[in-house]
């Protein structure tokens, strides 16, 4: 089952220089896409996910953001290495992004099919003709109706929903290789959200993309994820398929996040929130990020950062628990009921 | 759109109107009549003039007589260029005044938003800096001691350019430069800040994220929605030139309407006092009005919803 | 990363009774909104040093006056027209201050020795023989009024008129709207000279006619907060709990707004001063012997050729004002408005 790799993140460290010193953003991250998946990327408000996803793109801010180590091998170049113009061939044609606000996503004053048709034109050399015939297709692949008529007008003339269907139309109008999802449907209502996740999923299927989906809803999690990645404070903390995240976590703040979804069984009490805060990245704390929010930290997670251990050939998790000495623990009530609801063994898809 | 146009056009008459008799009977207050100061008029002459340019007759009547002349095209006739009509006298002005107008706007702007654009790509570096000490300086220091420090230096001490007058393109120069500073520094300075802004917003990552060069984002995407407020400011900056140049003309020694309005409240010549006031008043409220229809046509989202109040 | 030296004991795997809620502990000290505020302005170097310079002027402005033997309209007109002179610096001839003036020639000569003038005129004298020191500081003192007055007198109309405007609505506020605009679309400089006209020139009527069209850029700004303000939920909250619109207005929304009113205020400064000092130099302006810095350059324009420190001192006296206050509005804006901010 050996699939094709298409991105691989090691160990990217990424730091970020303030009035009040470096921060230190991403600490140490490495993971790899797969042709075909759709990994999600989930932690908190300054876990590190944006980050992560910006530096693939390379556009965090040049004067005060620095990728301090790490590559990011794409089609076997080091993306970490490429000059701003070499980068710009790539944007948009080979790795495409797509962000949380549709009302803000899109130039105001430039037709719609005009903000289409640019990387046609840029990147495949288009004709204006060509690119606006296009333009007119991929409007009518996300879904936009009369789609000759609105490839004329301006996004105010269009709903937050399909705003973020034109934004994922100039997405995929060079048909990409990866997709970056930056929390893509945060902003939109419920029922527009599964539209728009039904779309992605379809579209996916159809050019073949891989998807890196950001978001802190586990429930978008379960809908599109194959491979969930977890961060907190700047790093991995486990990383596997959905079902062995969602049925057999095993680090403490997946957990957490895992008791804080309520779902059909849940009962009054068990509503778990994790108490605290993310930690302060100004001074990265000693051992485990997560050790002062972490009801099951022991000594060893003030003192030393954990390592990766194993779990399967899919998943990994980087929590002391998993070292053999550590003793035997008991997850929270809500995740001991999804671990036996989990579907055969331990080998993932 | 149209119904917009209508609604601020009716505004603008309402306007001059007031203007127009708010001006008429602030100068029926200034005690004295323009002939208390020429001297060798016996009683009786002065009776006479009097009588013939109507001061006899109660104000309301000599206002409804100045309104229907207006009408007429008639501003009545200067006290001090023995008869000439004020509507003549101020054409002949015209001219200087709106080249010189015209050039400093015209620099004012482009030179102003070339700065303003340029300081925010380069954000804090030295460039930002001096573009920004250029347009305090521009916005500080008052035009009239702008254009006496350049005529004192430059054209008395250096000799390169004329001192005075109006004789020819070389002429115009220091005069335009002392009155663009002022559009140059409120147009570098607005320029800026709205061109951080939109380089800040979410649609320019966008745009990066599609793969798009540095000047396309400049030029193609952030400038032009940047430049949208910049334009609205353009109509007062360029009413606030008018008001400048009124000193500049003074200093200079250009033939023009500023000149002209600084001598007639010298000496008190109504008419033209009165004539200047609506010329300059009509063309502020056209200017305004130009502007605002200007900005509907370039930024579509007021376009289609038909313009705002 | 793990040091693979390091031998992990069997102990350290025991528990660590973590306190979650120590971590709930918020580290930096909270500040309300000036301290916050004025940490921004303290940094922009440009705005705090414009501060200092102010204060100076201010200081100097009063006391300026009299550190010179001479009052600001006393007339020796055997002493008119000479150079700056200052003891001490006499002899420094690459500064202004050794009292030599340059004939038409080009040849400087020292007009105090020539004229066998004893006395010492800091900024020199003018065409009436009056210390010119001493005139600017009085006439800085008389800008500076007039401008502190009009800026004030803006301030307290501009914001009466559109918080009333702009809270009371309705058909009420687009009357005052449409008068406003009526105003604005008269050309300020209209008003001003007319106003001069009528009323004589003189510190009062100046500063009246200075803020006849200037309030309204104020009004405008406040209308905008108020109208955005009206709407918001702390409003509803004092109204259900019985506030009168009076204390809805003053104690609830204007605070709130005291930045961008200061905001304005303080740029409305260098407009008034820009104004009397236009108006002087078309003649329109204070009366002899009063001085303020726009006769000063009115009167030292004349002179300009023959005299030029007459005009040059004034000239970077104004320019220095406005340039001060401009750069302290302008950091005052960046620090208190977050919306304007850079």
């Amino acid at each position: 089952m050996a699939v094709e790799k298409i991105l691989q993140v090691k160990d990217l460290n990424i730091s970020f220089h303030t009035f009040a010193g470096e921060v230190k953003a991403i600490r140490g991250i490495s993971f790899d896409l797969f042709k075909g998946e759709t990994l999600a990327i989930v932690g908190e408000s300054g876990s590190g996910k944006s980050v992560t996803t910006k530096s693939i793109m390379r556009l965090l801010p040049e004067h005060n953001s620095k990728i301090k180590s790490g590559e990011i091998l794409f089609n076997n170049t080091d993306l970490t290495k490429l000059s701003d113009k070499q980068m710009q061939k790539i944007r948009g044609h080979d790795i495409s992004m797509i962000f949380q606000d549709p009302m803000t996503s899109l130039n105001p004053t430039m037709k719609i099919g005009n903000q289409i048709m640019e990387p046609l034109i840029k990147h495949q050399k288009m004709s204006k003709s060509a690119a606006k015939e296009r333009a007119v297709e991929l409007l009518k692949l996300v879904g936009i109706p009369k789609a000759e008529l609105r490839v004329d007008q301006y996004p105010h003339q269009f709903s937050g929903g399909m705003r973020q269907r034109v934004v994922i139309a100039i997405a995929l109008a060079c048909n990409p290789q990866i997709l970056i999802a930056d929390e893509p449907t945060t902003a939109l209502d419920v029922t527009i959200q599964a539209q728009i996740l039904e779309l992605m999923k379809d579209l996916q299927k159809k050019i073949d993309t891989s998807i890196i989906f950001i978001t802190h809803d586990l429930g978008v999690v379960a809908n599109v994820a194959d491979r969930v990645a977890v961060m907190y404070g700047g790093k991995i903390v486990e990383i596997g398929t959905a079902d062995e995240i969602f049925y057999n976590p095993k680090h403490p703040y997946t957990w957490g996040l895992i008791s804080s979804m309520p779902d059909l069984e849940t009962n009054d009490e068990e509503l778990y929130s994790i108490p605290g805060t993310p930690p302060d990245l100004l001074a990265p704390p000693k051992g485990d990020a997560f050790a002062p929010r972490n009801p099951y930290a022991m000594k060893i997670d003030l003192e030393q950062e954990p390592p990766f251990f194993k779990v399967s050939e899919t998943h990994y998790a980087a929590t002391w628990l998993l070292h053999p000495d550590a003793p035997k623990v008991e997850p929270p009530e809500a995740v001991k009921r999804r671990q036996s609801q989990f579907p055969g063994g331990k080998e993932g898809k | 759109m149209v119904k917009y146009i209508l609604q601020r056009f009716v505004y603008m008459i309402i306007t001059l109107f007031i203007v127009v008799s708010v001006t008429f009977f602030l100068m029926k207050l200034i005690p004295g009549t323009p002939f208390n100061s020429w001297e060798k008029l016996s009683e009786t002459q002065r009776h006479i003039l009097l009588v013939k340019y109507g001061f006899d007759q109660p104000v309301p009547v000599q206002y409804a007589h100045y309104i229907m002349n207006m009408f007429k095209g008639d501003l009545g006739v200067s006290f001090q260029f023995n008869n000439t009509p004020v509507t003549e006298l101020i054409a002949q002005r015209l001219g200087p005044s709106a080249i010189l107008g015209a050039q400093a706007m015209i620099i004012g702007a482009v030179l102003g938003i070339l700065l303003g654009v340029v300081a925010a790509l380069k954000q804090n570096t030295w460039v930002d800096y001096f573009a920004t000490f250029i347009a305090v300086i521009g916005k500080s220091i008052p035009s009239f001691v702008f254009a006496g420090l350049l005529q004192f230096y430059i054209a008395v001490k250096l000799g390169w350019l004329p001192v005075m007058f109006w004789n020819g393109p070389s002429y115009t120069i220091l005069p335009t430069i002392a009155l663009a500073m002022f559009p140059i520094s409120i147009a570098a300075r607005f320029m800026r800040t709205e061109m951080v802004e939109v380089l800040g917003s979410d649609y320019i990552t966008l745009a990066k994220a599609k793969g798009a060069s540095y000047w396309q984002i400049s030029v193609k995407h952030a400038l032009r929605n940047a430049l949208i407020p910049v334009i609205t400011v353009m109509g007062p900056l360029a009413v606030s030139l008018m008001t400048g140049s009124l000193v500049i003309e003074n200093i200079f020694g250009i033939p023009g309407i500023g000149n002209q309005f600084v001598q007639s409240i010298m000496v008190n010549d109504y008419p033209v006092i009165m004539g200047t006031s609506i010329l300059f008043a009509a063309l502020f409220v056209f200017i305004i009005l130009v502007v605002d229809i200007l900005y509907g046509i370039i930024d579509p989202r007021i376009r289609i919803q038909g313009g705002k109040g | 990363m793990l040091n693979k030296e390091q031998v992990i004991s069997k102990d350290m795997f025991a528990p660590a009774h973590i306190d979650p809620s120590k971590s709930e502990v918020i580290a930096k000290p909270s500040l309300n909104f000036w301290q916050d505020s004025w940490l921004r302005v303290r940094k922009n170097k440009g705005a705090v040093i414009s501060l200092v310079a102010i204060v100076l002027l201010l200081i100097l402005a009063f006391v300026g006056p009299s550190i010179t033997p001479y009052k600001f309209d006393y007339q020796n007109t055997d002493n008119h027209d000479l150079p700056p002179r200052v003891q001490g610096l006499e002899n420094i001839h690459w500064l202004p201050f050794d009292g030599t003036l340059t004939n038409k020639a080009g040849i400087s000569y020292n007009a105090y020795e020539i004229r066998h003038v004893k006395q010492y005129y800091w900024f020199g004298t003018d065409e009436l023989g009056r210390d010119i020191f001493a005139r600017t500081w009085k006439g800085t003192q008389v800008s500076l009024f007039i401008a502190f007055m009009a800026a004030l007198v803006d301030m307290v109309i501009g914001v009466a008129y559109g918080a009333i405007s702009g809270y009371v609505g309705g058909k009420v506020d687009s009357i005052m709207q449409r008068i406003m605009e009526i105003i604005i679309g008269i050309p300020n400089l209209i008003v001003v000279v007319l106003m001069i006209l009528v009323l004589k020139p003189g510190i009062i009527p100046i500063i009246i006619a200075i803020t006849l069209t200037s309030w309204t850029s104020m009004a405008r700004v406040v209308r905008a907060q108020v109208l955005k303000y009206k709407n918001q939920e702390f409003v509803l909250a004092a109204k259900t709990l019985g506030a009168s619109n009076g204390s809805i207005i003053f104690k609830h929304m204007i605070p709130n707004m005291f930045g961008i009113i200061i905001i304005n205020t303080m740029f409305s400064i260098p407009n008034a001063i820009f104004f009397e000092a236009f108006l002087s130099f078309i003649g329109l302006g204070l009366q002899e012997p009063n001085a303020s810095l726009g006769t000063l350059v009115n009167e030292g324009y004349k002179s300009m050729r023959a005299y030029p420190y007459q005009m040059i001192t004034p000239s970077i006296m104004i320019a220095l004002i406005m340039i001060c206050f401009n750069l302290v509005a302008d950091g005052l804006r960046d620090a208190l408005d977050p919306k304007m901010r850079d």
